[in-house]
């Protein structure tokens, strides 16, 4: 579909959108499926719309930081595959995967929303690190809270694997049923700016148009572990305040869902 | 001792459960996800479009290109790590041959089609259900095809001539060959033959025929999947 920017940028403007939903309404469908890969730790595919994320978690085994002798680790990678968007070509991540990646990263690091301290197997020697891998499928927009929310679904299904007691090497075909040290849920919502309206779940003509974005990650008692400003418009302190109670809103609104799905 | 009995109770020509669907991913111009077992491939296909580098286009006709990627977590083992691997240069490469056969790019000069394929999970015969997918694919987007590609992986486990190997296979202790064949419906001819291992001419030649009967089935099941496609629509 071609849209001229303007006519989204005056839609918004009388607080209206281009598929008729309210400014802080997410798209449906919203469907959450967990154990999507047997080969991956913990899995996930996330549906909002016509949005559609995988991610994966992988563990490993490998000595802590030295200045974490004590801790086990956390990376999270996204892959916008061109499989996903004619705009995405095939090759090494650029500024908008390394973002994607970094914000979500550290919603749920900075939120400590797995305690470190209980992957180390041995201090200085042994711990058990995580990788997630974030694969769009298709990007219909809003990739920032598709990702953060198939991350989190992805870690919460996530099981050990069999570990030899004599040799120390991973069975990667074996999986225990003890789940990752997870303690929190935070959960990343993504609110844009055009025009002077403040929105949701963009869509990806709306993502064309913003001025300013904020990615929020916040945990179901309110707390904030990351904040990402976009765009090269600048917000002020009025808008950012709405902003963060749309994004704790929406949060508490996603994690809803999360529960929902997983409970079935 | 011969292998009589597979390793998953199967008969010798008989497939793992398979499911294909046509269209999963609406921003391209075709798609198909297409699982055999616990391998499951995702293809979409764009274009055709203007093709970069310019270098590559060629003016006589259209470039099909293939891009097979198996995702990080894809692995029975460690982490993938991402960016293209030799191997899944090679696998891309050889899944163009596999296709190029049977779609016809001639009114689309200078430009490309791209297969891409992901795959989410894997137990073996990732390249056949990637070709197998793409061809859904292809079809979907209403790429010019004279003819659909079906593809399974065949072998020879210990001197007995199987259709679909999977990894307990591959790997089983005895003498074993991973044959992935693609054929093309109408001709049975072969347009991917790649083999690891060691096996007879007479012992190839048993494969070739079951592996008429075993991408048949393939067959049938890409040919559903695209009518309840536009069946649907």
């Amino acid at each position: 579909m071609i849209v001229n920017k303007d006519t989204i940028a005056q839609l918004a403007k009388e607080n209206r959108r281009l598929d008729n939903r309210s400014l802080t309404e997410f798209r449906s469908p919203i469907e959450i499926e967990t154990n999507i890969s047997w080969t991956a730790e913990g899995s996930a595919k996330v549906r909002i719309g016509e949005t559609v994320v995988m991610a994966g978690v992988k563990l490993s085994i490998e000595k802590p930081y030295n200045d974490t002798p004590d801790e086990g680790g956390i990376m999270v990678n996204a892959e916008l595959t061109p499989l996903s968007s004619p705009e995405y070509e095939p090759g090494p991540p650029g500024m908008k995967a390394i973002e994607l990646a970094r914000v979500t990263d550290r919603g749920i690091r900075e939120a400590k929303a797995i305690d470190m301290k209980k992957l180390c197997i041995i201090p200085g020697e042994k711990a058990w690190f995580v990788i997630v891998d974030i694969i769009t499928i298709n990007d219909a927009g809003n990739l920032f809270d598709a990702a953060g929310l198939a991350t989190l679904t992805a870690l919460k299904s996530a099981k050990y694997p069999v570990v030899d007691k004599e040799t120390g090497a991973i069975d990667y075909k074996q999986k225990t049923d003890i789940p990752l040290p997870l303690t929190k849920e935070p959960l990343p919502i993504t609110v844009y700016k055009i025009n002077g309206s403040l929105l949701v779940d963009p869509t990806s003509e709306e993502e064309k148009t913003y001025d300013a974005r904020l990615t929020v990650a916040s945990d179901s008692d309110g707390t904030i572990s990351a904040l990402q400003k976009g765009g090269n418009m600048p917000l002020t302190i009025d808008e950012l305040s709405k902003m963060l109670d749309i994004a704790l809103e929406k949060s508490n609104f996603l994690r809803e869902e999360l529960n929902k799905a997983l409970n079935v | 001792m011969a292998y009589k009995k597979r390793l998953d109770g199967r008969e010798i020509e008989e497939l793992r459960p398979m499911e294909a669907k046509a269209g999963v991913i609406k921003n391209a111009k075709g798609s198909a996800s297409f699982k055999i077992g616990k391998t499951w491939a995702i293809a979409a296909v764009y274009g055709p479009r203007e093709i970069f580098p310019r270098f590559l286009a060629d003016p006589t006709k259209g470039i099909l290109r293939c891009h097979y990627t198996m995702m990080p977590f894809s692995g029975s083992g460690e982490r993938i790590r991402p960016g293209k691997s030799r191997r899944a240069q090679e696998i891309s490469m050889v899944m163009e041959n596999a296709l190029e056969p049977v779609v016809d790019l001639s009114a689309f000069p200078n430009s490309v089609v791209d297969v891409f394929v992901e795959l989410p999970q894997t137990d073996a015969g990732t390249r056949c259900a990637a070709i197998s997918a793409a061809s859904i694919a292809l079809a979907d987007a209403g790429i010019p095809m004279k003819d659909m590609v079906s593809s399974v992986a065949m072998g020879q486990v210990d001197g007995t001539v199987i259709a679909d190997l999977n990894y307990g296979e591959e790997s089983y202790p005895a003498i074993v060959s991973d044959i992935p064949v693609a054929m093309l419906h109408n001709s049975k001819e072969i347009s991917l033959l790649q083999m690891d291992g060691e096996i007879t001419k007479d012992d190839l030649i048993k494969a070739m025929e079951l592996a008429k009967v075993a991408t048949e089935k393939v067959y049938e099941l890409q040919k559903k999947a695209l009518k309840e496609k536009f069946t649907n629509e």
